[in-house]
Parts: structure tokens; sequence; C-alpha cells
């Protein structure tokens, strides 16, 4: 038997939704302008702003940095993040409870500060060359993503798995990699794809640690918005929005979206 | 194959409390020896310590002639059996059996047809496909069980394996353990809070109180007979009145309680005690009558046990449970005398 709906509850919920995908239909809706600028609702319908994308070189090299320092700055936030988390949990009792705090402290500082530091400490301070310090910047940024998804699905881990392992003679290193990791395999992919979205988007940190001919496709966005205001903009974000669409199916069709939110 | 278990002078510390103080205790080869005692006695602690998953300050561990203080816990190999089953549950019921023959390095066939007859011995040999959170929890337990078999360890270990069952359970699962543990003659270490249980499955029980073991005996001994008023309370005596000897006849020791009450006592009971002690015994093991020798007392509340009745009684000792007849019981608030058993009296050291 359906459940019955009070009307206003259900006119809300359509509110909610309108306001939910109005922005995406706006965009995508403006990618297809055939004018020279941006407008809302196109005026006659054409590709070729996505067909400019193409032609911009400078797009197609930032996207590949961006997915560059993603992949990269995920994986490096993953290999500190997991045995952080790994100890932050199993040493719950003698840690003290400030240090897990610390893991989130780049979410916790305001970005433009916490960009502007890194410029200071990584760019300046190291040395380091550009590439180089966007990874790490990037692995600093989503560094509580992978500490506190990988954290929560430790956190309902049965740590006697682990010393039953011990007891039948599986030393310490391999029963992390053969029982640990394939239980809290959900949580580490889930804090993958969080963390690299959340790179993949971001401005604020990029914004101060990119450099001479380095750049990422959002400040490339950024930077072609300031000279040219035309429906490319609006193209390139319609295809981060099908690439987003893409993962997500991809995730639901291997392992189910629903594990990302449990 | 299996081999005897020793513990010598075992301290450990938590920070700055002392949860283990200097205990020593052994366990014979194909001998079952339980750790009876109530939460943080030190029991788990001790278990923890032989496992290898926590350090002693002091003492030592030895598997035979196998000195384990210092081993990891991967190296001691010991078969662990835990409260919470602690089954893998990323590996099906057979991988998990198999797990400990794996890190054996033995090789596939042969580690599979050994833990299919495992699984055949605890009967779960059609569930060998499942994952584990298929099963119910005796199915768990029994997985946990031949996992721990599997590998035929010189010693075994039980970490209250039977709490999360229910009662029913409870009982089937202990004889099934003990009739397993006894065809394989494993030496055996049982940790539990439950005397029954502990008394039904051991061959010896130690009952721990503050890091110390009070009494290790067999459960017959502890039962009858403690060896200090925390055992005779922990067993189940209700009763424990001061006294003090006041004279002998012969085999005979006059003994006189709060308030004058003189006691004749057998003394075979009296051991080493010359002076003060103290009169352990049941509810059981004092006689409510009308008239005669005992404690004189005023009869308080009475309660029907199907057996017998059930008075607490005010006695110039304080406040003593005693049992009395079915027939013609007298009524609440009566004046009545109350006479020990003396197979059923305990006499103990007031200082212990």
């Amino acid at each position: 038997m359906p459940t019955r709906v009070h009307p206003l509850l259900g006119a809300f919920a359509a509110l909610v939704f309108l306001f939910l995908l109005a922005p995406l239909v706006i965009i995508v809706g403006a990618s297809l302008s055939d004018t020279t600028y941006l407008t809302f609702p196109p005026q006659g319908l054409s590709l070729r702003w996505f067909a400019n994308i193409f032609q911009i070189e400078a797009f197609r090299r930032t996207a590949i940095t961006s997915l560059q320092v993603a992949f990269l700055g995920t994986a490096l936030s993953l290999l500190i993040g997991v045995p952080a988390a790994y100890a932050l949990n199993r040493y719950r009792v003698e840690l003290p409870r400030w240090l897990s705090t610390l893991f989130v402290l780049p979410i916790l500082v305001p970005e433009i500060v916490f960009g502007f530091s890194l410029l200071k400490s990584i760019t300046i301070g190291s040395g380091l060359p550009v590439f180089p310090s966007l990874i790490l910047g990037h692995a600093l940024l989503v560094l509580p993503y992978s500490v506190r998804v990988v954290g929560a699905s430790l956190a309902s881990f049965d740590f006697s798995i682990e010393e039953a392992a011990m007891s039948l003679g599986c030393p310490p290193l391999r029963t992390f990699l053969t029982v640990v990791l394939p239980n809290i395999q959900a949580g580490v992919i889930a804090a993958f794809i969080l963390a690299f979205i959340t790179s993949i988007n971001d401005v604020s940190v990029s914004v101060f640690l990119t450099g001479p001919g380095i750049s990422t496709l959002p400040i490339q966005i950024l930077a072609h918005m300031e000279q040219f205001f035309d429906p490319t903009i609006a193209s390139v974000s319609v295809l981060l929005m099908l690439v987003t669409v893409g993962v997500m199916a991809i995730i639901e069709a291997t392992l189910g979206l629903t594990f990302l939110t449990k | 194959m299996t081999a005897s278990l020793t513990i010598e002078n075992l301290s450990a510390h938590y920070g700055t409390t002392q949860v283990l103080k200097d205990l020593s205790l052994s366990v014979a080869a194909g001998e079952l020896v339980s750790l009876l005692g109530s939460s943080g006695c030190g029991k788990t602690t001790t278990l923890r310590i032989v496992a290898g998953f926590l350090q002693p300050t002091s003492g030592k561990v030895r598997l035979g002639d196998r000195n384990l203080t210092t081993l990891p816990a991967h190296a001691r190999d010991i078969g662990l059996v835990f409260q919470n089953y602690a089954l893998f549950p990323h590996l099906t019921v057979l991988d998990n059996v198999a797990f400990g023959l794996k890190q054996r390095g033995v090789a596939k066939p042969d580690r599979i047809k050994r833990a299919m007859a495992m699984l055949e011995r605890v009967g779960l040999a059609p569930f060998a496909d499942r994952l584990p959170v298929a099963l119910s929890g005796g199915q768990k337990q029994r997985v946990a069980l031949a996992r721990a078999l599997v590998i035929e360890p010189p010693l075994l270990m039980f970490d209250e394996p039977l709490s999360n069952l229910d009662a029913k359970l409870r009982i089937d699962m202990r004889v099934e353990i003990r009739q397993l543990q006894r065809a394989n003659g494993t030496t055996s270490l049982y940790v539990t809070h439950d005397q029954e249980e502990a008394f039904s499955i051991s061959d010896r029980v130690a009952i721990m109180n503050a890091g110390r073991i009070l009494q290790l005996d067999t459960p017959e001994v502890l039962y009858r007979k403690p060896a200090n008023a925390f055992v005779a309370r922990f067993v189940g005596f209700e009763n424990l009145i001061r006294m003090k000897v006041i004279g002998r006849d012969g085999a005979t020791v006059i003994a006189e309680a709060a308030g004058g009450t003189r006691l004749h006592l057998s003394q075979d009971a009296f051991g080493s005690i010359k002076d003060d002690f103290v009169l352990a015994t049941r509810a059981d093991g004092l006689v409510v009558r009308r008239d005669g020798e005992g404690i004189p007392a005023t009869l308080g509340t009475r309660t029907y046990l199907g057996r017998a009745y059930q008075y607490k009684c005010q006695a110039a000792a304080g406040e003593i449970t005693a049992n009395g007849p079915l027939f013609d019981p007298p009524e609440a608030g009566a004046q009545a005398v109350l006479t020990p058993v003396s197979e059923q009296c305990c006499i103990l050291d007031p200082e212990d």
C-alpha cells in the first residue's frame, strides 16, 4: 500500500528538488547556447562551445594536471591517512584526544588561510617545484577525508579479529594487509572518491600553489572566465558533471552507492 | 604435542594500577584450568599476557620447555577462542578454519582437507562455503573452536567463550568444548565469571580476586572446603560468623560467638587455627530448631524454596540465613536456635 503524503509536504519536497536541480539545468542550457556570451535560456542550439574546449590547449593541459594531482595527492593522503586512522582507532584509549582533531585541521582552518600557509611553507619554505608542491598541498587538503572516512569504518571494526589472526600465526604487518584491510575496503574506496572529488574541485589551495606553466582545471576556468565570458565555462562544467555522474554510475554498478553513505 | 603451562610470579600494571600481583599458576599437560572471578580480578589480563597481547611488568610464562615471555603473539602457537567469536568476516567458514594452517605453510589441498575434517567434527561441514554473517551465535563459536583446534596447538585458551550465547546453548556448548578438549588432550586455560560454567567444565578452578589467585582446587573441594572467607562467599556460603576458641575437651573445641553463644565443634576442621576463627556455612548447614544447642536467633522473613523453608534470622552475631523443616515450620518472629551441621561447616582463618 502506498504511503499517503500530505500535499504541503509534497510541494515542499518538489521545491527542494527544484532548488537542487535548477542550477544544473541552467548550466546545461547555457552550455548549449549559440551566443558568444553566457545566457539562459539558450538562444539557438549549438555544440560549438563543447568543441571549443578541445581547441583550447590550456584546458586539456590543466585537466590532465588536475587528474594527476588529484590521483597522486589522494593516494598520498591515503598512504598517511589509513595508518593514522588505524592507530587512532586501535589505540583510542592510550592516545590523547586532541590527536584525532589534529587530522581535521585542514577543514577547520579557513581554506584561504590554509592555502596561504601552504604557499609559505611548501613553495617558499622548502623551495619545492610547483608540481610536487601541488601534490603535497592537495594530499594535506584531503587528509581529513582519508582519516575520517577510513576511521569511521575502523570504528565498527572488531580489533579482536586481528588478535585472532596473530594467535593463528599471522605476523602483524601481514595481519594488517590480509585481515584489517579487506574489512575496511569500502571505507578506503569511499575516502578515495571523496578526497579525489575534493581535490579535483579545489580552488583555494591550488590558487596559491599553481605557478608558471602549471595550473589546475578550476584555476584555468577562473582565468578563462576573466578573459572571455563565453559559454565554454558552462560546457566545461557540464563535462565535469558528466565525469562525476560517470564515476557514480561505475560505483553504483560495482559496489552500490549505499556504501558511500553508510 | 600438548604441553604444560607454567606462569611464574606474574605482575602487571595498567598505568600505576597493579592488576596482577605476583601470580603463579601451572596447568598440567592435558588439564583444563579455569580462571574464575568477577570483572577486574585480572583473569583476562592473565590470559592476554599468556597470549602475548600484553607485556607483564615482571614474571615468566612457559609452555612446555619454551619460554614464551618475550615471544610475539604470532610466534606462540596458542589456540584462542574469543567471547565475540572474532571470525574473519570476509572469509568463508572453511577459509576461517584453514587460516592458521595457511600461516603455517600447509599446502592448499591438505589444509582444505584438514579444515573440512575439523568442520565435520563440530558438525558444520554443510556450512563450509558460507560467510560468518550467515551463522547463528552457537555456529560461530563452533567455527571459532574448529579454527583454534585445527592448528593442533599445545595450549588452548578460552576468553568467556559462552557469554554471548543463550542459557540452553551455553550448557550444550560447554559439554561440547569439554568433549573436544578431552578427546584432543589439549592443555587449556579457560576464563569465565560464571561459577557454574567453570565448575562444570574444569579439572581445576582458580578463584581470583584483585590480581591474585585465592584458591586453586578441584570444583568439589572449592564447593565444599573453601580456603578463605572470600572464596566461601564466592561459592555461596551465606553465613560467616566470627567466633573465638575458649576451651578444648579432647577432640572437641568449645567456641564462643558474639552474645556469649557457645558451640561444641570437632577439632578435625580446625587445622592450625588456635584462637579467632570464622564459622562459614551455607543456609543448608544451619538447622532451625525450637531448642537444643545452637545459636539463639529471632526468625525473620520466611521464604519457601521447595526443598526447605529459608529464614533470615537475627542473632547477636548479626543476620544469619538458615533453612528450616518443611513439616511444621516455625513462624516468622519465633525464637529458635540454629544448629550447625558439622560436615557442612568450614572453619576459616579470619585474617584471610
